[in-house]
């Protein structure tokens, strides 16, 4: 049964996906417990074709948040566009909990208007849609089942921008949570093969689409790291045949070397108020955590430790730094006060934990978890310790929390390649991302950026 | 049924191919020897036989005859999470150090890499353990530390991308570049 959930998801994406995608996202698990949504074909109600779909856009953006699982098309009872055709009941028996219908209208100048409304099924089944609230002393019929409802124009280049808007309000609107659908991924792009610029810093869509290539070196790229107000990424690059720390403004394209010391300059990571930049050098002798204050460039030494240090992240409260260090023998998490400069140790199960990231709420570490010689994505309450692992695939490296705390993308291996992950925070929906060629590492996810 | 038809055909029509393939080459061949026959003819008819001087290499000669030597063993390879310089890679890097030693104006970058296991920052600080492991050992060997660069590419630059056992082995290592 589980399998044949599995194989309608795939055929359902493999249909609505369109071709010149640069990642298709191939669900790898499913999930029960998700709730049941209707996310309608959009009615188009121009002449000719529909110019674009906007409903597989949103039902996929909701189905990677692990929160909801939307029914697939060929299984809706009916097509309905707003809300006065949709019969509550109907959707009701099937445990549909909510739905989305909209329609999509031209407009002048090649633009389209587009109209959707978020329908609370199950109270609209409740009150038949005649709910009555007491207002000013009176009852008034209540279009409260109507949860969202909006008309917008659009040209027809933003028709995917506006369905991850849509995502967003409605996962806003059922969770109490923001929805992180309109931010966007950072990654290294390696083509082997190739025999000039092996190495590509891309940022995309978070589901990989519109992708654009931000820098290209002949030799290795590495840690993308996004600023708070996702307008730079920080990097390092060993395009000087040593390496060395970049920031790149990724619309002015302007780029500035900011640590080039001998040995290691790696891991970057921007504060939360985008003043400093922790990093990894080794210039003292081996390497240890460093900031770096951006406007005075002045640059001060956080560990110091005969044992490797690195892969620095901040808490979100800027005040302290989880590490990976092999003080203790193996490398596990660390967290350095960066007022007291106290150390404590994070991490205590497996053999060893590395690449430590706090979530956004700062009740959990997400790391990478090496147990029997397995590298998986896992994470650690804070308050509680208890660790849980949340992928099965191999060799999974760089995991990168959604700014909602909702998701992870992480690097993996799928039949030789590397290629990107997606697992919510709660380990219950996986999906992976393939290329269609070269390796795709180092993902970095954005803050929100509207 | 058919296919075995087929199979046979083709068994039958290789050997054939071959076979006329062979016979144009000896023809060939045969033609090549008799000008070579009349050549020795023609020089061993003379009577006389020439000596000569094996020429002194420069010392430039012999410093690139001594590199092109070393450039074909310049891997020191590690075991997984260890940057412990094995006593298999003892004769290679005293080679190298003599070498370095007596070309006191050389310049040696040492490469540290490590496999794709673990994370990309921890396997730079890998790499990196691994050149330097590299450097002191050469250092120990009386090379100048002056002479010696280190760089760590950690998991960026596999020798072999197949993620099997044998290709990690083959990646975890230093690599010395002149």
């Amino acid at each position: 049964m589980k399998s044949i959930v599995k194989y309608c998801l795939l055929a359902g994406l493999v249909m609505t996906q369109p071709a010149q995608a640069a990642i298709d996202i191939v669900i790898t698990e499913g999930v029960n417990s998700a709730r049941p949504i209707a996310v309608v074909p959009f009615k188009w109600q121009g002449t000719g074709p529909k110019p674009q779909e906007l409903a597989n856009v949103v039902a996929n953006d909701l189905r990677f948040s692990g929160r909801f699982n939307p029914s697939a098309v060929f299984s809706m009872p009916a097509q309905p566009s707003t809300d006065g055709e949709v019969n509550y009941e109907q959707w009701a028996t099937l445990g549909i909990e909510a739905m989305v219908v909209g329609t999509i209208k031209p407009f002048k100048d090649g633009r389209y208007v587009v109209g959707f409304e978020l329908i609370d099924v199950l109270s609209a089944n409740a009150t038949k849609a005649n709910g009555q609230v007491l207002q000013n002393g009176q009852l008034v019929s209540s279009n409260a089942h109507v949860l969202d409802s909006r008309e917008t124009v659009i040209s027809a280049k933003e028709f995917r921008q506006y369905a991850h808007r849509i995502s967003d309000v409605v996962y806003e609107k059922l969770t109490g949570e923001r929805g992180a659908f309109r931010t966007k991924i950072a990654y290294v792009l390696v083509n082997r093969e190739r025999l000039d610029y092996k190495y590509r810093l891309m940022i995309s869509d978070f589901d990989g689409h519109n992708e654009v290539e931000i820098l290209r070196s002949r030799e290795p790229l590495m840690s993308p790291s996004w600023s708070p107000d996702g307008t730079k990424l920080a990097y390092a690059s060993f395009e000087n045949k040593r390496q060395q720390i970049f920031i790149q403004d990724i619309y002015t394209q302007k780029r500035e070397k900011v640590s080039g010391f001998k040995g290691i300059n790696s891991a970057p990571r921007f504060s939360p108020d985008g003043k400093k930049l922790a990093m990894v050098l080794s210039k003292d002798g081996n390497p240890d955590l460093y900031t770096l204050d951006l406007a005075t460039k002045v640059v001060t030494r956080i560990t110091k430790n005969r044992a490797i240090d690195t892969e620095p992240s901040w808490s979100p409260d800027g005040k302290s730094l989880v590490f990976t260090s092999e003080r203790g023998g193996k490398p596990q998490i660390y967290q350095v006060n960066l007022d007291s400069r106290r150390i404590r140790r994070v991490t205590f199960d497996g053999e060893m934990n590395l690449g430590g990231s706090i979530s956004p709420k700062n009740d959990e570490l997400v790391m990478v978890n090496r147990t029997r010689g397995k590298y998986h994505i896992a994470k650690q309450d804070l308050r509680t310790s208890s660790l849980q692992v949340l992928t099965k695939t191999r060799l999974d490296e760089s995991p990168s929390i959604a700014p909602n705390g909702s998701m992870i993308i992480y690097g993996t291996t799928y039949r030789g390649q590397q290629v990107l992950g997606l697992v919510s925070i709660d380990g219950r929906f996986k999906a992976r991302l393939p290329v269609r060629d070269g390796e795709i590492k180092a993902p970095a996810w954005s803050p929100y950026i509207y | 049924m058919r296919l075995n038809k087929i199979v046979k055909g083709i068994a039958v029509a290789i050997p054939m191919f071959a076979l006329a393939a062979c016979g144009s080459t000896s023809t060939a061949d045969s033609d090549a020897n008799e000008t070579n026959q009349t050549n020795q003819e023609q020089t061993t008819d003379t009577g006389v036989q020439t000596g000569g001087m094996v020429k002194e290499m420069t010392p430039q000669e012999k410093q690139r005859l001594a590199l092109q030597e070393l450039r074909k063993e310049h891997i020191v390879y590690f075991d997984f999470d260890t940057s412990n310089v094995s006593s298999q890679f003892s004769a290679l890097l005293d080679a190298h150090a003599a070498y370095l030693r007596a070309n006191p104006s050389v310049k040696v970058l040492v490469e540290g890499h490590a496999d794709e296991r673990g994370t990309p920052e921890y396997n730079i600080a890998l790499g990196e353990r691994r050149a330097k492991a590299v450097s002191r050992y050469l250092e120990g060997l009386g090379v100048n530390a002056s002479q010696i660069e280190t760089v760590s590419y950690g998991e960026e630059k596999p020798l072999d991308n197949s993620r099997t056992e044998s290709g990690f082995a083959k990646n975890r290592r230093a690599v010395l570049v002149y």
